[in-house]
């Protein structure tokens, strides 16, 4: 099979897979659910740094030092890291790898930047342009909201279609060859936008980007929903899940038994500051490589598909009326049979 | 022709998004807009209480008559506003209570402090200076005009 199986699917060949996966989150995602799973709690959303900018800098650098740790590696073992977040410029992640000195592709999908530059990475490394590759994404609550709502200190009211932003930073270390968890499909979004104007309502923005992205892949594919254990999105959460389930079933397919969104599995369910569930890169990061690739080493799922949503727009875009395009990126991971 | 079948397809697209919104309505769960209103009804009530419990306690207290009681009222109520603002509590209270909380001069206090507070990574001059009244002044702007129609009309009025 060739690596381009459409414009939107990358099939990956020459046996990529997984090498160790890193993750380090805030004190409010360590005590979630899936707490145990993660690296690194830090107990404050400072992380013992002056601004949450810095903080959020640290995390994703803790994430990533785990990773190679994890791998038995250094940083200079690592031909590229691809990786992204949230903020203006992408700083977290350009700060983070001027301190780790890992030659950098910088990438932005908002929240899709997960199963984004692990799509990258897994290319370049089945193309043979990198042994190995780091992807790896960032997000923080505090910077979030800064820099798309309002002060954190602020008094104002959210509706309760609002989600909120994980804290945290998820990364993974692909190359070629060994024994770990395969990459073996990836298909790339377009952007659809319907429409929606609502900062507070992303999941309704997103769902239909997911659905369009899905549906691609199975026609790619040949596949059909049942061939996953799991089918999980990133961050579309209580509004924007149901609303997948029922796109796709418009359209013959039936993904409600083998789907779950991250957002909803990050955070406590009976958590009243997180309304209709959790967002952000770290999202899908957390919950994927925190959890599910763990799930898969334990045997639990064998095949697993991450579409990982995002919502391309700024305050300013928002501010000018504009709606909200969205994107959604999967990436399909497979234990060997 | 080509025009022609650009806004034919533009048209449909429209109508796409606008059928798709309406689906998505039927998912977003409604803000409980009864429930806020009594929260905010409570809550804005209990501040304006507190404000007149102050005045009166200035008056009585003090040598203060019933309007000048009002300079020193407003002074505590913005003092207990930014302190819990700077305590991280006013913001609960404005998700609890939204525009009961949001009204009243503490929201216009908390609008300020919390933009200040914020903003400080930035520095005094360019981040505290620059941003505190990032969401105050639109208020301000508009308080201010809208007191200088009113002021017109009733000046007209009583001539």
């Amino acid at each position: 099979m060739s690596f381009r199986v459409s414009r939107q699917t990358w099939y990956f060949s020459s046996d990529v897979r997984i090498r160790s996966a890193g993750t380090a989150v805030g004190p409010k995602e360590g005590n979630g659910p899936l707490g145990n799973e993660f690296d690194i709690v830090f107990d404050d959303n400072y992380v013992g740094e002056a601004t949450w900018e810095k903080a959020e800098k640290k995390i994703l650098e803790a994430s990533i030092n785990k990773t190679l740790e994890k791998a038995g590696l250094v940083a200079e073992d690592i031909d590229m890291i691809l990786a992204g977040d949230l903020l203006n410029q992408i700083i977290s992640a350009t700060f983070a790898s001027r301190t780790i000195q890992i030659p950098f592709i910088g990438t932005y999908g908002a929240c899709s930047t997960s199963m984004l530059s692990l799509a990258q990475a897994s290319a370049l490394v089945n193309a043979g342009y990198c042994n190995l590759a780091v992807a790896a994404c960032s997000s923080h609550n505090s910077t979030a909201e800064k820099q798309y709502r309002y002060p954190t200190e602020y008094g104002g009211q959210k509706p309760p279609t609002a989600q909120y932003t994980a804290t945290g930073a998820g990364s993974v270390l692909v190359g070629r060859g060994g024994t770990g968890i395969r990459v073996t499909y990836a298909t790339l979004g377009k952007i659809v936008d319907m429409g929606i104007k609502n900062p507070f309502n992303m999941g309704s923005a997103m769902a239909p980007a997911a659905a369009d992205t899905l549906l691609a892949h199975l026609k790619d594919t040949g596949r059909k929903p049942s061939d996953y254990d799991l089918i999980v999105t990133g961050d579309l959460a209580g509004v924007g899940a149901p609303i997948l389930v029922s796109l796709m079933k418009e359209q013959g397919y039936e993904i409600a038994p083998y789907y779950n969104d991250c957002g909803l599995m990050l955070y406590r369910k009976d958590d009243p500051e997180v309304f209709s569930g959790a967002s952000g890169c770290a999202s899908s990061a957390l919950v994927t490589y925190g959890h599910l690739l763990k799930e898969m080493e334990r045997g639990k799922i064998s095949r697993l598909l991450v579409l990982a949503t995002g919502a391309l727009l700024s305050p300013l875009t928002y501010q000018q009326g504009e709606s909200i395009p969205c994107i959604a990126h999967a990436v399909a991971f497979e234990v060997d049979e | 022709m080509n025009e022609k079948l650009k806004a034919q397809k533009q048209k449909e697209q429209k109508e796409e998004q606008q059928k798709y919104q309406q689906k998505a309505k039927q998912f977003e769960p409604k803000p409980p807009v009864l429930l806020n209103c009594l929260k905010a009804f409570l809550v804005g009530g209990f501040i304006c209480l507190l404000g007149q419990l102050l005045q009166k306690f200035y008056m009585q207290v003090f040598d203060f008559n019933e309007k000048t009681a009002s300079n020193p009222t407003v002074a505590t109520l913005i003092f207990i506003a930014v302190l819990l603002t700077g305590l991280g509590v006013y913001d609960r209270i404005g998700q609890f209570a939204g525009a009961g909380s949001a009204v009243p001069v503490t929201g216009f206090a908390n609008s300020i402090a919390s933009a200040a507070i914020e903003h400080r990574a930035e520095g005094y001059v360019l981040g505290v200076g620059g941003n505190m009244f990032k969401l105050a002044g639109s208020v301000i702007v508009f308080g201010v005009v809208s007191a200088f129609v009113i002021g017109l009309i009733r000046t007209i009025f009583n001539y």
